[in-house]
């Protein structure tokens, strides 16, 4: 904790979750955009609609899912659909307004990588793959991103395209026959960047409180670009420290039991 | 028509060497019981279909029963990497399985085309992205209609399919209930499909009209396995043990520690073991 009061990550969770719109449509990742996502909820935007590719539309949990797939998903939302209709009717369906991504990899125009570290076939690291990621990508009608600036996560160049944003920059998405917006909106935990109208590569235009461009740059992997006027994000308040703070005690502490009973067996037996 | 059976014979007599089978559920309902006893049966040269391959096939990779892999999320959910997938695709042990790998979007409309009797899927996706370039079996169509040129790919139609789920009556009618993923068109895409349940009941007259129900001729084989879904979890019935997926994390981390978890918990151990798992995670209904 700095003498600020809050740490660069709670900072980043509650700059995400201030992005979302009480009448959005959001297609939760898991992760960093889960917690975003359900602060907005609890605070400035009550009646979001918050989907999980579990099938999962407008739930509400109480505690934040260890996967996308989490029964309490399921017991709060309006109602659960099968994988192939979230896919199909919602998601292809344009029906979201914001596919809310976290990434191993970004590049400066917003495409992720999740898919491996080195060439594909002889992966110097297999990651999890794409999962949902490339076509919320295409289908949502816009993008946001949230992660941690580090070097090894925003790179110059990324070594797989698992999900485009704006590919080289420029027309490169509506060339390739998108329709939707793509990346509008990165959050790390130490500013608010957005994409440049023409050439679409991601510019600071916002720094959290405290933060410095030396920073910034030390921490990111490409030469970083600054809008003509870089502004700085207000503080967290109190509501938005407690809820997050909260939120994230309540998961703990739920995560770490084993369910709502004790577990009186250890887990070693356990397959 | 459904046949009741225990897992054992079930397993034998519908799962071959060779076969393409997919052990599905989304996160929820996840068949660990039946993914165990294919692995005491030590069957081989699988190609091993799931939208989310996590700890069952992170388990059935390491003891080298996968000649390939089809799938769209590798992950232990929630947790990480599957360290024995990695093992096997990064250094080959214990064998290198081939690796055909799609979106979520891809898989869903895959299995539905197969429930469906068709022999690909189209669908609007893959723009942009890197698999398109890698993976062979993604390819482009255009719309008679607009000209837009979408997405296909071959509809998933697996030997054998198995599935968890709540109940089953007596007749052997299989419902469904919470997030149902993709279980139903996994039955359905399948020459044969293998339920084991929590439990089995007189008849489904209480539910509702529109319950997910699997009719007893989709089915071949219905096993009673209360706790099957064990580390995963059965709506109504047991919560998530996210424990044990964390420490999957470490037990699979080393060759090892791997084979001697699966000697004690998998080889040695049977379908009847799983009820007292999940006795500690039981919700009230």
């Amino acid at each position: 904790m700095s003498d600020l009061g809050f740490t660069p990550d709670e900072m980043m969770t509650i700059a995400a979750a201030r992005a979302l719109k009480n009448d959005d449509v959001c297609f939760v990742g898991i992760g960093a955009p889960s917690a975003a996502c359900n602060v907005a909820r609890l605070t400035h935007a009550p009646d979001i609609t918050l989907i999980y590719e579990s099938g999962t539309i407008g739930t509400a949990p109480d505690v934040l899912p260890l996967s996308i797939g989490d029964g309490e998903l399921c017991d709060t939302a309006v109602t659960t659909v099968s994988v192939p209709e979230m896919f199909r009717y919602w998601l292809q369906g344009s029906r979201v307004t914001i596919g809310f991504l976290g990434a191993a990899q970004l590049d400066k125009f917003g495409n992720i990588n999740t898919t491996v570290i080195g060439d594909y076939d002889t992966p110097k690291t297999r990651l999890p793959g794409g999962g949902g990621a490339p076509e919320i990508a295409s289908s949502s009608g816009e993008i946001y991103i949230t992660m941690k600036q580090t070097k090894r996560g925003m790179v110059d160049k990324i070594d797989f395209f698992t999900s485009f944003g704006h590919g080289t920059g420029g027309k490169d998405r509506e060339n390739l026959g998108i329709k939707t917006k793509g990346p509008t909106l990165l959050i790390t935990d130490l500013a608010i960047w957005k994409p440049d109208p023409e050439t679409k590569e991601f510019t600071v235009v916002s720094m959290h409180p405290g933060v410095t461009r030396e920073q910034v740059q030390e921490t990111c992997g490409w030469p970083v670009k600054f809008a003509d006027q870089v502004e700085v994000t207000p503080a967290p308040d109190e509501t938005e420290l407690k809820t997050l703070r909260d939120l994230q005690a309540r998961t703990k502490a739920a995560h770490e039991g084993t369910g709502r009973g004790k577990n009186k067996f250890g887990s070693q037996r356990d397959g | 028509m459904a046949k009741f059976q225990d897992l054992k014979t079930a397993v034998a007599e519908n799962l071959h060497d060779g076969d393409m089978v997919a052990f599905e559920g989304f996160t929820h309902l996840i068949p660990h019981a039946a993914a165990h006893e294919a692995i005491r049966q030590g069957r081989k040269d699988l190609t091993l279909v799931r939208m989310t391959p996590d700890v069952i096939y992170d388990q059935m990779i390491g003891m080298g029963m996968a000649k390939k892999l089809v799938f769209s999320y590798a992950g232990n959910p929630g947790v990480g990497l599957l360290r024995r997938l990695r093992d096997a695709v990064e250094n080959g042990w214990p064998n290198r399985p081939e690796v055909e790998e799609h979106s979520h979007a891809a898989m869903a409309n895959a299995y539905e085309a197969g429930a469906s009797g068709l022999p690909c899927a189209i669908f609007r996706g893959y723009l942009g992205a890197g698999l398109e370039q890698v993976n062979p079996n993604i390819k482009r169509v255009a719309c008679p209609f607009t000209g837009e040129m979408l997405a296909a790919v071959p509809s998933v139609r697996p030997d054998v399919t198995f599935i968890h789920a709540q109940k089953a009556d007596r007749k052997g009618n299989v419902l469904v209930e919470g997030i149902i993923g993709i279980q139903k068109e996994a039955v359905l895409a399948a020459k044969r499909a293998v339920v084991t349940v929590e439990e089995i009941v007189e008849n489904f007259d209480d539910v509702h009209p529109n319950a997910c129900i699997l009719p007893r001729w989709t089915v071949t084989a219905i096993c009673e396995v209360p706790g099957g879904a064990h580390p995963s979890y059965a709506h109504g019935y047991y919560d998530r043990d996210n424990k044990s997926y964390l420490d999957w994390d470490k037990i699979a981390a080393e060759r090892n520690s791997f084979q001697a978890w699966m000697q004690d918990n998998v080889l040695n151990a049977g379908p009847q073991d799983f009820a007292g798992r999940v006795e500690h995670l039981r919700s009230a209904k």
